[in-house]
């Protein structure tokens, strides 16, 4: 079989060939702690501030300082999530979406038991939130509103800049887990009202164990880990350096690409998207295909289950993932796919394609040629599903008894 | 991914009896809804000699739930109804090498697709006598639905006794938050509040004579197989040296990839009741260590 086709760019990318060799004297002869005053350390102190420099120039920082470097983005997510709550004790509300990343909604569903009120705000068929829902929430008791700025499943894009404004007029701090974001689109975080933004090396070509929580300067903060002065004391425990230096490196090159991933990138999504839905019938795109990431295509077929899919999607050599329930690990159907109200027999087959700048032509055109005869196949055996077509009212043709 | 064995593979990329049998005389439409898989069985029964000559199935769902249902249709084809009837989720997990215990449910889907098409065949109304609830305890596969029902029926009041009577929470521990999460719910409703300090019934500490411990040892064993055997294994008494229990696992447990899990759990069990630090052993090693002596 010919090479495996990598279209799971959301869950984690490829480490680019630059980060690593930029990455590999920090494993041997740059081991030293850039906490220390002599030369081994020194230099390594030097190439950190490097480092946080190109994170700043991805995100469009004011300040160097405004980087702190964490150990990922759930890490970024719940400092800063956190540290609102801690600095504003008489506010009890937190305004998020039901679309967030586990990352947010465990974190927002805990507080809840610890009497916090959590405002999810609901989307639409398309996934798009209501403005004037989330405007009238505001007030003097919400501590902080946290807001992905893409979706993770679907790609959509969420008015975030637009949403800071509004936050920072009624005084409410504002975050925004952009993990899906960065790299992928612009971003000059000093022309925003966002206060606070996460972000994740894996996510941007950076190797796991390593994110970035934006904190523009003069907001309050409390750290979530104290001990040393690391960070300026707002994220203590000794630097993942080689991480840190990856990541610096792969923050430069998606800058130097991020034409590419609008230009390049976005025009093979859209062959791939086009060339299925030719030749798929009762299949369709999720979330607002106007408005989203130009990497991510979620596609639901409908009659099957997401699971299987993948499964023959990897024989046949391609990686992407589902929203289906069996593949979460949990069980629970893709709360992404619940809140567009995506019908189920759709969203248990939906399949999230995200790609890169690593694929190729040919690789897209594979996978066009692959996806239609697993879904014919699996199509076959579903009860939903009679020769070219559903069978007639399917929910009515087959409604088992569920239990 | 999910880990699945040779076997389930196999069955879900060439699955047998896939579609529908053409004048099928019984059909079962069954749903699993901890995941949204559902499944149609249908049968052509003899009605002669209530044989089952052909199975067919259509399924909307996972991998595994594929490989249940072309499993079930293997089990069963050739068999009379009443033979069919008593196939078990387990026969079907078994007979696909095992399912992780995240998809044990998919199996149960199987056998209540059987029970629905055996019933629908004889005319009768079939209902469902289970609910499934989110998957608690991974390594021992208990659901919230299980934990919560022993909960009420038992009074229960700590994890440790949870774990006493559902096996969840005995293997890595894990899931003692969600435990603790549904006493906490269930004591809330009863009035009372959840006291993550209370102990359960201490255990006596009495001297006892050899024989009256080895007694004890055996009463604890007794009151473990019943969990064993619906899961098909066994436990046997060996020897007892000092503090190091000997015993056999039998049946679906020997060479069961869980019988280390389920040794701690009998250990831990004993340690309790016992009230004295107990090292149960597999008598395999009581064998190698006489022959290294």
């Amino acid at each position: 079989m010919s090479e495996p086709i990598y279209l799971d760019n959301n869950a984690t990318t490829l480490v680019a060939p630059e980060a690593v060799e930029a990455m590999l004297p920090f494993f041997s002869e740059q081991f030293g702690n850039p906490s220390s005053l002599h030369s081994f350390g020194d230099k390594v102190g030097r190439a950190l501030l490097n480092a946080r420099r190109q994170v700043q120039a991805l995100i469009g920082a004011e300040h160097d300082s405004e980087v702190i470097f964490t150990s990922c983005g759930t890490e970024s997510d719940s400092t800063a999530i956190l540290s609102a709550l801690k600095v504003q004790p008489n506010r009890k509300e937190i305004i998020t979406t039901v679309v967030e990343h586990p990352a947010v909604l465990s974190l927002c569903e805990h507080l809840e038991k610890d009497g916090y009120t959590v405002h999810y705000l609901k989307v639409d068929k398309k996934g798009r939130l209501d403005i004037q829902e989330y405007a009238n929430l505001l007030s003097d008791n919400v501590a902080l509103v946290s807001v992905m700025w893409a979706n993770n499943e679907t790609g959509t894009l969420f008015p975030v800049e637009e949403m800071a404004e509004l936050a920072n007029e009624a005084g409410v701090l504002f975050h925004s887990d952009a993990v899906q974001v960065a790299g992928k689109l612009p971003m000059r975080l000093q022309d925003t009202a966002i206060d606070m933004l996460s972000l994740s090396g894996h996510k941007l070509h950076a190797p796991k164990g390593v994110g970035v929580l934006y904190l523009r300067r003069n907001t309050r903060f409390r750290p979530l880990l104290r001990g040393g002065h690391q960070e300026r004391g707002r994220r203590a425990g000794t630097e993942n350096t080689a991480s840190i230096i990856g990541l610096g490196q792969a923050a430069e090159l998606a800058l130097a690409n991020i034409e590419q991933e609008n230009t390049a990138v976005r025009r093979l999504r859209d062959k791939l998207e086009k060339g299925i839905l030719a030749q798929v019938p009762y299949a369709f795109v999720t979330g607002d295909p106007g408005n989203r990431l130009p990497n991510t295509a979620n596609i639901a077929f409908e009659y099957i289950e997401g699971e299987a899919i993948l499964l023959l999607m990897n024989k046949a050599g391609i990686a992407a993932s589902s929203g289906s329930a069996c593949t979460s690990g949990s069980l629970e159907p893709s709360h992404v796919m619940r809140a567009m109200d995506i019908p189920y027999t759709a969203a248990h087959g939906s399949v999230r394609f995200s790609l890169s700048r690593y694929n190729t032509e040919a690789e897209i055109e594979r996978v066009i040629e692959a996806i239609p005869p697993i879904v014919s196949k699996l199509r076959k055996l579903s009860p939903y599903w009679s020769g070219d077509g559903p069978v007639e009212d399917p929910a009515k043709a087959f409604a088992p008894a569920y239990a | 991914m999910w880990d699945y064995s040779e076997k389930v593979q196999e069955h879900f990329f060439n699955p047998r009896n896939a579609g529908a049998v053409e004048e099928a005389n019984a059909v079962g439409d069954v749903g699993s809804l901890s995941c949204g898989d559902a499944l149609r069985l249908t049968l052509k029964v003899d009605p002669e000699t209530e044989t089952i000559l052909e199975a067919g199935f259509q399924t909307f769902g996972c991998g595994s739930a594929i490989a249940s249902s072309s499993a079930l249709t293997e089990i069963i084809k050739g068999k009379k109804l009443d033979e069919a009837l008593v196939v078990s989720n387990q026969d079907i997990a078994d007979y696909l090498d095992g399912l992780p215990p995240e998809k044990m449910h998919c199996s149960v889907m199987g056998r209540e697709a059987l029970q629905a098409a055996v019933a629908n065949y004889r005319g009768e109304e079939w209902k469902d006598d289970h609910e499934e609830g989110a998957l608690i305890c991974k390594c021992f596969a208990v659901d919230a639905v299980m934990i919560e029902d022993v909960v009420r029926a038992n009074g229960l009041r700590t994890v440790e006794e949870v774990t006493h009577y559902t096996k969840a929470g005995g293997g890595c521990s894990a899931c003692h938050e969600g435990i603790e999460e549904i006493l906490t719910t269930v004591l809330t409703e009863q009035g009372e509040a959840f006291n993550a300090s209370a102990k359960a019934a201490p255990p006596k500490k009495t001297k006892l004579t050899n024989l009256q411990r080895i007694r004890r040892i055996e009463t604890v064993l007794e009151s473990l197989r019943p969990q064993l055997q619906a899961d098909h294994g066994d436990v046997e008494l060996v020897d007892v040296e000092g503090n190091t229990v000997y015993v056999n696992m039998t049946g679906a447990c020997s060479g069961c990839q869980m019988a280390g899990m389920t040794l701690n759990g009998i250990q831990q069990r004993l340690v309790e009741e016992m009230g004295e630090f107990i090292k149960v052993v597999p008598a395999s090693a009581m064998q190698k260590m006489a022959a290294a002596g």
